[in-house]
């Protein structure tokens, strides 16, 4: 089940930044590090969003347990790189029948699970300290984003946990039904469509039962939308940007001086 | 000051053939307080989301006139609010506070009259919790109630009520009555679509049926209308006060044991029961909502597994299968067995075709096509559902949908029924044809098992109880 409920200290100093402030901070911190191949400036990189930790109020713990997806796929990534690499340069480390780990691959593949922590960690940390409500508030007030698409969204993402339950419902239906798939793979496969098919349906109908009400309450209506919650955008939020650029640009720098620097492109 | 005028009113929705509603003259002066009445698919609905100014021009075709204060209604949206019967889908925002802001912001009220104005609307509808109160942690009934809230801080001078008590067991309903019943003023005008009127007249001092081909059928204060046109009305499927309904109790004794329940319990939606199920009985499960009342359902269903205790079939149900327990039988051995009748009808519709949807389940237990014809043809004479043999599941009305359902638990002629709330917002009429079909069923020799908060159901049909406490607060 994905969590997404905010889980930071209220008081925590940067939990508190204005939530676009946050957000804008994590992508640049991501977006910098995509450019590059090399292991050192995700390294670095995590280094210091793990330091910032405690400001943020979010305890290790607490976001190892919602980084156990990417874990998983960290070591999907290193087992497919170290079996299957075209590129096999470096020392020989270990061979065993038509595989060969040689330090290049390694390294690759290193560098690549660094970077997708890397570039994950700082929109994990976002959604771990921000609530939506305010989130889309901040979004409407300080990004100057569409109210009927930022509350729109939000509503939707109510009904999220709904589906998992559906899910379960519309299984326990088909059985009740006396449609059930065994062993047979195709028809698992069939079932699982036509289930997901349904429960599609049921979706669309109830998002569309919830964007009439949404508007029976004015929510189309042509007059400027007021806004009960105030988002402030102050200078500290200014200085969270700030400092996020400043943390890139030293993980970057840090890696072209040492020489480990490999553009994505070029 | 809110009146309306209905001159010649009809609409059809686009790509329809039928107009949903047609031919309407009414008027509803300022503060009146109207329930409006008529068989499901009279267009009650439709005029509703009309009034809201909910029905875009080119949503549609619309004859005659349609005015709310002498104005469009789709002009004349900050006069109407309008609350639906699904709470789930009304609320917008994860606190309630905040939910019941959501409409002051949209009509751009300034920041510092919002606040004073939700807490009054909470305040009207008599709301327990506070503000920073999670949508999500409120029952049923109380996310109704906040919906409620959430229209009345807009401060409609029309309220408009599709149902609102639909949803909502026994206890939740009750909430959202006694939360209209407070928060009306002398300056609403209420209009309240509602099917168990008992509950609903003491909200309403005027009473107008919609006729189901078109126009007004009657019209006037609650004695008169009912006096005129009470019995009428009832053999429409309207449930009026004071007429009662026929009792159908067992005539003979209970038969042979199909299905026994032994410490049964799936923690913690459902605390420890033992309970047995028998042929030519019917078994009425009762309990407040949260006590595990469809976990059991689906349990005695073979649809989920328990994970303390057991479920046993006998022999005369499951005949060899009898050793394994009916979860971990094959889906089309079930469905010759153990028929389940889901609440929401719609999760249980997996063609495209009503007759396709009578067809599937004998055909999954092999019969002949000659069979599965005349079952099909039988199901859909019994039930009312010849003249929609063709139609889309999906698009039927919500008693065509229910009585589709419990069909095609029968196609497949199961021993025992479990059916999860079968009456729920039925209409009167589809209540006594599901009554009659489920005793006909029992006084065959089924076994029937029904979940149910409806005391009338329990009281006509019902040979023996089990009631369910809350799992938290069973000993």
């Amino acid at each position: 089940m994905i969590n997404l409920e905010p889980v930071t200290r209220p008081d925590a100093p940067l939990a508190r930044r204005n939530p676009v402030a946050k957000l804008a901070a994590a992508l640049l911190c991501s977006f910098i590090l995509i450019a590059t191949l090399d292991p050192v400036t995700p390294a670095i990189a995590i280094a210091f969003e793990l330091a910032l930790l405690p400001l943020f109020g979010v305890r290790l713990r607490v976001l190892a347990r919602r980084a156990m997806p990417l874990l998983f796929s960290a070591v999907g990534v290193l087992v497919t790189l170290v079996l299957f690499a075209a590129e096999r340069s470096g020392r020989i480390l270990a061979e065993a029948g038509p595989f060969l780990i040689t330090s290049g691959v390694l390294i690759t593949a290193l560098g690549l699970v660094l970077r997708m922590f890397a570039v994950a960690l700082p929109g994990l940390i976002v959604v771990a300290t921000t609530d939506p409500t305010d989130l889309a508030d901040a979004l409407v007030q300080n990004a100057k984003l569409p109210a009927r698409f930022a509350y729109g969204a939000l509503a939707a993402f109510r009904l999220v946990p709904l589906l998992a339950q559906e899910w379960q419902m519309i299984s326990m239906a088909r059985r009740a039904r006396g449609v059930d798939a065994g062993r047979n793979p195709l028809a698992r496969l069939r079932l699982f469509g036509s289930t997901a098919f349904t429960l599609l349906v049921g979706a669309i109908r109830r998002g569309t039962r919830l964007a009439v009400a949404m508007d029976a309450r004015g929510f189309d209506a042509m007059t400027p939308r007021s806004m009960a919650r105030r988002q402030h955008f102050g200078r500290a939020d200014g200085l969270l940007i700030a400092g996020a650029a400043v943390l890139a640009g030293t993980a970057l720098t840090v890696s072209i001086a040492v020489g480990a620097f490999r553009p994505l492109i070029g | 000051m809110s009146a309306v005028r209905l001159r010649g009113f009809g609409w059809r929705h686009a790509g329809r053939k039928r107009w949903a509603v047609r031919g309407l003259d009414l008027r509803i002066e300022h503060g009146e307080r109207v329930l409006l009445l008529g068989t499901s698919g009279a267009g009650k609905s439709t005029l509703l989301a009309a009034l809201a100014g909910l029905l875009p021009e080119d949503s549609g075709e619309q004859e005659g006139t349609v005015e709310v204060d002498g104005r469009d209604p789709r002009t004349a949206r900050e006069e109407v609010g309008l609350l639906f019967q699904d709470p789930q889908t009304q609320l917008v925002m994860a606190r309630c506070g905040d939910d019941v802001a959501f409409g002051p912001e949209n009509r751009g009220l300034p920041a510092e009259q919002i606040w004073p104005r939700v807490d009054e609307a909470l305040r009207r509808v008599g709301f327990r919790y506070g503000r920073d109160r999670s949508t999500a942690a409120l029952s049923g009934g109380e996310q109704q109630r906040l919906a409620l809230a959430g229209v009345l801080a807009l401060r409609p001078s029309l309220l408009l009520l599709d149902e609102p008590t639909a949803n909502l067991d026994p206890a939740g309903a009750a909430l959202i009555r006694d939360a209209v019943a407070t928060a009306l003023d002398a300056d609403t005008t209420l209009l309240l679509v509602e099917h168990r009127l008992a509950e609903a007249l003491p909200l309403v001092d005027r009473v107008v049926v919609l006729a189901p081909g078109g126009g007004v059928q009657a019209d006037g204060t609650p004695q008169a209308v009912f006096a005129a046109h009470g019995e009428a009305l009832a053999a429409e499927g309207v449930w009026v006060p004071g007429c009662p309904t026929p009792l159908r109790r067992a005539t003979t004794a209970a038969g042979t044991e199909l299905l026994a329940a032994d410490d049964l319990a799936l923690p913690p939606r459902l605390a420890s029961i033992s309970l047995t199920v028998r042929a030519g009985e019917a078994l009425a499960v009762q309990g407040p909502n949260g006590a595990g009342k469809s976990t059991l359902a689906l349990l005695l269903g073979g649809l989920l597994a328990p994970r303390a205790g057991r479920i046993t079939a006998t022999a005369e149900l499951a005949g060899a299968d009898a050793r394994t327990p009916p979860h971990r039988w094959r889906a089309p051995a079930l469905v010759g067995r153990i028929g389940s009748v889901f609440q929401d009808p719609e999760h249980q519709f997996v063609t495209t075709t009503v007759a396709d949807e009578l067809a599937l389940g004998p055909r999954r237990t092999g019969r002949t096509e000659a069979q599965v014809r005349a079952t099909v043809d039988a199901l859909l004479d019994r039930l009312r559902l010849t003249a929609l043999a063709e139609a889309n599941p999906y698009t039927l009305s919500g008693g065509e949908a229910r009585r589709l359902s419990v069909a095609t638990a029968l196609a497949t002629a199961p021993r025992l029924l479990v059916c999860d709330e079968p009456t729920f917002g039925q209409d009167r009429r589809t209540w006594q044809e599901l009554v009659e079909l489920f005793a006909e069923l029992r006084d065959d020799g089924h076994g029937l098992v029904t979940v149910t908060h409806d005391p009338e159901f329990v009281a006509a049909l019902a040979d023996r109880q089990v009631r369910l406490d809350h799992p938290l607060s069973a000993p």
